[in-house]
């Protein structure tokens, strides 16, 4: 779960979170932000830090002031005139109170620990003062030293090339020529760990060996082979990919990964024909049963969708006019179909296509699922006869009876989601078996008979009288109450 | 001075000045006006960092989030891209550039990679014909952002996909490299602890480039007494589970932003007044608390003393209302029955029950289409507490999922079980009691408010790779020799050795110093942990915390689902 950006700015706005910012105007504390910003003014000579406060100015958006997704609206929304956007910035960021004054240079630097060398104290000082001039009368070329930059040196070996590589240089791998210089090259760069480095070489390896080669040497370099595979993945060379896995005989592998390909054809019929392509592949056999459903289902989906939508159009059939469709079912998961089925071709024959019932035989939907979808659905269309169906069973006397394979408890959280009318949720209620579920739903659902009668089962004096106070007065529900609570014929247990 | 930095043992304000520095150094090296544009995801880590304020004083005056077609217009001489080494961003660089108006005036265009320059992405650029254009193409090692006094972050969101799925150790790598900046910075790790195929790759990789720096001798004297790595594998049960700390809680429920972090961990008065470093039973007690005086006039007259201590009251009023109402809505949430039953299955699985057969409450939530990966989480939690499904459950799972969501999850499901943790149980044993009687991961007696154990941070559950660590500083790992080899990977030990002038002399009752890297991620329940532990008076190791990636079970799960490329 995240937060939208709608969301975070309703929370914001609304008047009971209250964000803090500076123009929060309290009596009580107006004297304090003077002084505060006395206490400011004096840290601009002290504090060498240009952000030294330590609070957050937090904006309406719930953002820092100040912070850089702030300035990025902020100063987006003022491109064109560039002169009053900056004096609006500056105003807005007024409480910023940076240092004015050049910084000392702190004996740290990132960059001299790793690149071996060290600024001289007063470049800081320079570049500030350069700084504070226009900066269009300053030639730019100054900091134009190495635009372009390779090297041809020659008589570099593995480990120096490697290393000039991790240090991000350009440099020429032209010159390994034998496969020898080259694999010395590749083991150099997985020694070296850099993933960075190693793609480059397995690049340049990729251009100047035949394929067969190149696998054959990175069947036995598994750490190089892993770092090719995560390689073409993220270039998208799936034909190369697959190659590399009928090579390695990962024959799992390739079958998922051709697989794959499918998520990023839109077209339905191009994306059914992909899918074709897909059976029959080595997947895992629980897999295969899958692929092959999913080809399946979208195919189907296709038939049902043109017919549909043919339906829909024309006008003629009631329950497209009623209902109309919000979205298209293509691509849809299989219980999302069946839903769809139960709801628009709930009385179809089982002969065709967009039967349920054709839909529950062909995927082996088990019932529990099955029933639990027909449910949801002849529930919103309100349909409490089929609803009602779906749970009598006749025995082999003909006798009706009521079962339901996911119990009835759920079917009366579903059925009140849909807001069945109370005498449908009593009804059911009535049925779930253990008593104290029965009890808590009905009290939920306020299914009143239903409390009313299980207390005076129960023989529970005291919670009939308690729930007494919770219908309305002079209804026939508290009338009902009197009048177990007046009987003789109970023997309360309380 | 960024103050929530400096508070801890660790004085983390001094690497982040050394990486503003570099920044600075960069914006120099262009001279003139400048426009950045910006890779989206970077802008939260380098608010961490820098302000608008810093940039603006190196001529930076306009910034842009970065998007395809063309830039806007802006009267700058520099045009500076901030991205990733990503290559889907070279192709709207090369867009962006390609379409720049050539009769305007001529700009200057740069290009700064967060955190490595890649080789890969600049072949592109060049197939894309661009690469010309750009005068500096520079990296900004980025490796380790400080998040708060003891904890940094490399926020790289692939790692754990890269390391454990795709065998792509590039990440590690820059977790080396960021180790080795900290030794630059606050000396050289005396000790090195280390546990999994991650941990082992990457003190290898210290080891290595320290060999390669011998030319100069590391003369700080060391602030950290050892180094633990920690593979994210050794310890996969711990993410999944939902977290029931403050900070864990509002990372389940809206997800932790930089931002919104930032504004928590400033509050370190907070921290102080225990009352927000608890369990989330005691969260609505101390929300009631700071709202309304009446409850409990004692803790509420603290915070007000710390307020008034504050040089900036209204600051601390505002962040008050803000985790007041915070604590409200997660309230909302925690009390709804819903959450309660998945928290009750979740226990269950955690102290070892039912484990071994299709949960009725996870059918109960597939049923209803619950979101993917509320699902996902708690099969896996069932399978890792199960060392892996019977194969007719992960069956019966596996179709229902597929069914229900949709047939091209079989991806998702293959990255899961690839990864662990989601898998068929091999040689029919489940290994995880003998994990959690050893390492005492269940406990029955949790005292939430006065918490006594980390278990508190899951109700009952001790986070595996924390307790870990608490049994490394004391007794050491020797007494838990047989579990470390039920869990994946090597365990080792690796010495730095000093010269003699910077070896430590501890004084009586001075607390060691211990650097605890999560390879692959952590969640800020571990993170709650580690800090109890860091206050028991007599605990005897205070933690710096270090990650791949803030991350929780959802995040975690997302980054390795399968979407189209």
């Amino acid at each position: 779960m995240s937060w939208t950006k709608g969301d975070e700015e309703e929370y914001w706005n609304s008047s009971k979170f209250k964000a803090f910012t500076f123009d929060d105007e309290d009596d009580e504390l107006s004297q304090l932000k003077e002084s505060k910003q006395a206490v400011n003014s004096l840290r601009d000579f002290v504090d060498d830090d240009d952000d030294d406060e330590d609070l957050e100015r937090v904006s309406w958006s719930g953002e820092p002031v100040g912070s850089i997704s702030w300035s990025i609206r902020e100063t987006a929304g003022n491109s064109g005139s560039t002169h009053e956007g900056r004096e609006q910035l500056k105003s807005r960021n007024s409480f910023s109170s940076y240092a004015q004054l050049p910084k000392p240079t702190s004996t740290y630097s990132l960059s001299s620990f790793f690149r071996g060398r060290t600024r001289p104290g007063s470049f800081q000082f320079l570049s500030d003062a350069l700084s504070d001039t226009p900066a269009k009368s300053y030639a730019p070329e100054l900091g134009r030293p190495k635009g372009e930059y390779r090297d041809y040196s020659n008589d570099w070996s593995p480990s120096d090339t490697v290393r000039r590589l991790r240090k991000g240089k350009i440099c020429s791998l032209e010159r390994f020529r034998s496969l020898q210089d080259k694999l010395q090259l590749l083991e150099e760069a997985v020694s070296m760990h850099d993933g960075n480095v190693i793609t480059a070489v397995l690049i340049f390896l990729k251009r100047t060996l035949s394929k067969e080669i190149l696998f054959r040497e990175l069947e036995v370099r598994q750490v190089a082979l892993r770092h090719l595979i995560h390689f073409l993945k993220e270039i998208g060379d799936q034909k190369l990919l697959l190659d590399l896995f009928r090579f390695l005989d990962r024959t799992e592998e390739l079958a998922l990964s051709h697989y794959q390909e499918h998520l990023n054809i839109q077209d339905p019929e191009k994306r059914k024909e992909f899918l074709k392509t897909c059976i029959g592949l080595p997947f895992s056999a629980e897999d295969s049963a899958h692929v092959q459903d999913h080809y399946t289902l979208l195919e189907r989906q296709i038939i049902i969708e043109a017919n549909d939508r043919h339906l829909e159009l024309a006008g003629q059939t009631e329950i497209f006019r009623k209902h109309p469709r919000k979205a298209s079912i293509l691509n849809m998961p299989l219980v999302t179909t069946l839903f769809y089925s139960c709801f628009y071709h709930y009385t179809e024959a089982e002969g065709t296509f967009s039967s349920p019932i054709n839909l529950k035989k062909t995927f082996k939907i088990p019932d529990k699922q099955y029933v639990l979808t027909a449910l949801a659905a002849r529930a919103k269309l309100r349909a409490w006869h089929d609803v009602d169906a779906l749970f009598t069973t006749k025995n082999w006397l003909g006798y009706t009876k009521k079962r339901a394979p996911i119990g009835f408890h759920r079917v009366v959280e579903i059925l009140h989601k849909n807001s069945a009318p109370v005498q449908i949720l009593q009804e059911y209620v009535n049925l779930v078996e253990d008593v104290d579920t029965k009890l808590n739903l009905a009290t939920k659902f306020k299914c009143h008979d239903v409390v009313i009668d299980t207390c005076r089962d129960l023989k529970d004096r005291q919670q009939l009288l308690a729930y007494r106070s919770k219908v309305d007065k002079g209804s026939a529900e508290e009338e009902k109450i009197d009048a177990i609570l007046s009987s003789s014929q109970i023997r309360w247990k309380n | 001075m960024a103050a929530h930095l400096s508070y801890g043992r660790v004085n983390l304000n001094v690497l982040r000045e050394a990486v503003r520095r570099e920044l600075r150094e960069f914006l120099d090296k262009c001279a003139g006006s400048k426009a950045i544009v910006w890779d989206e995801y970077l802008t939260g880590p380098f608010g961490l960092i820098a302000q608008y304020s810093l940039l603006k004083e190196h001529e930076v005056e306009k910034m842009f989030t970065l998007k395809g077609s063309r830039l806007p217009a802006a009267d700058v001489k520099n045009i500076i891209f901030f991205v990733r080494p990503r290559l889907e961003l070279m192709d709207i660089i090369a867009e962006n550039v390609l379409s720049e108006d050539r009769r305007g005036p001529a700009r200057d265009f740069h290009l700064l990679f967060v955190p490595r320059r890649s080789l890969l992405c600049e072949q592109r650029l060049k197939d894309l014909g661009v690469l010309g254009s750009f005068i500096h193409r520079e990296e900004y090692s980025l490796d380790l952002i400080p998040f708060d006094g003891d904890l940094l972050s490399m926020e790289s969101e692939g790692a754990f996909k890269e390391c454990y799925l795709e065998g792509d150790q590039t990440s590690l790598y820059h977790a080396a490299k960021g180790l080795m900046t900290l030794q630059a910075l606050y000396g050289t790790i005396p000790q090195i602890f280390g546990k999994g195929e991650c941990a082992r790759q990457v003190a290898n990789m210290m080891i290595r480039m320290k060999r390669e720096f011998t030319g100069s001798q590391n003369s700080i004297f060391p602030v950290f007494d050892n180094l633990l790595l920690l593979d994210r594998n050794v310890d996969l049960l711990t993410p999944l589970a939902t977290q029931l700390t403050y900070e864990g809680l509002i990372d389940e429920i809206y997800g932790i932003q930089n931002k919104l972090h930032q504004l928590l961990c400033h509050q370190q008065f907070m921290r102080a007044c225990w009352v927000f470093q608890g369990n989330i039973n005691c969260i609505g007690l101390a929300g009631a608390e700071v709202g309304e005086e009446r409850h409990n006039a004692k803790t509420v007259g603290e915070i007000k003393q710390f307020v008034s201590q504050l040089p900036h009251m209204q600051a601390a009023r505002g962040s008050l209302a803000n985790h007041t109402s915070i604590a409200e809505l997660i309230k909302d949430v925690t009390t709804s029955e819903d959450f309660f039953d998945k928290l009750t299955v979740e226990q269950e699985f955690m102290s070892g029950i039912d484990t071994d057969k299709v949960n009725n409450y996870i059918e109960d939530c597939i049923a209803q289409k619950h979101p993917l990966i509320k699902v996902l989480r708690l099969v896996c939690l069932q399978s890792v507490c199960n060392s892996g499904l019977k194969q007719k459950v992960l069956d019966y799972y596996k179709r229902e999922i597929l069914q229900t969501y949709g047939y091209e999850h079989i991806l998702t499901l293959h990255n899961l079980e690839k990864a662990g943790l989601l898998r068929p149980q091999t040689g029919g044993r489940n290994n995880y009691p003998t994990i959690r009687k050893t390492l005492r991961l269940w406990m029955d007696d949790v005292n939430e408010q006065n918490p006594t154990d980390i278990s508190y941070v899951y109700s009952g559950y001790a986070p595996l790779s924390v307790r870990l660590a608490q049994l490394l500083s004391r007794p050491g790992w020797r007494s838990i020799e047989e579990v470390l080899r039920i869990l994946p990977g090597p365990h080792f030990e690796e010495r730095q050795p000093l010269p003699t002038g910077l070896q430590k002399k501890r004084q009586p009752g001075e607390n060691r110093v211990t650097l605890i890297f999560f390879l692959g991620g952590v969640t800020f329940a571990e993170i709650a942990a580690l800090r109890f532990l860091s206050q028991l008076e007599d605990g005897g190791t205070e933690y710096v915390i270090a990650t791949t990636k803030l991350m929780n079970g959802s995040s975690w799960i997302e980054a390795l689902m399968e979407k189209p490329c």
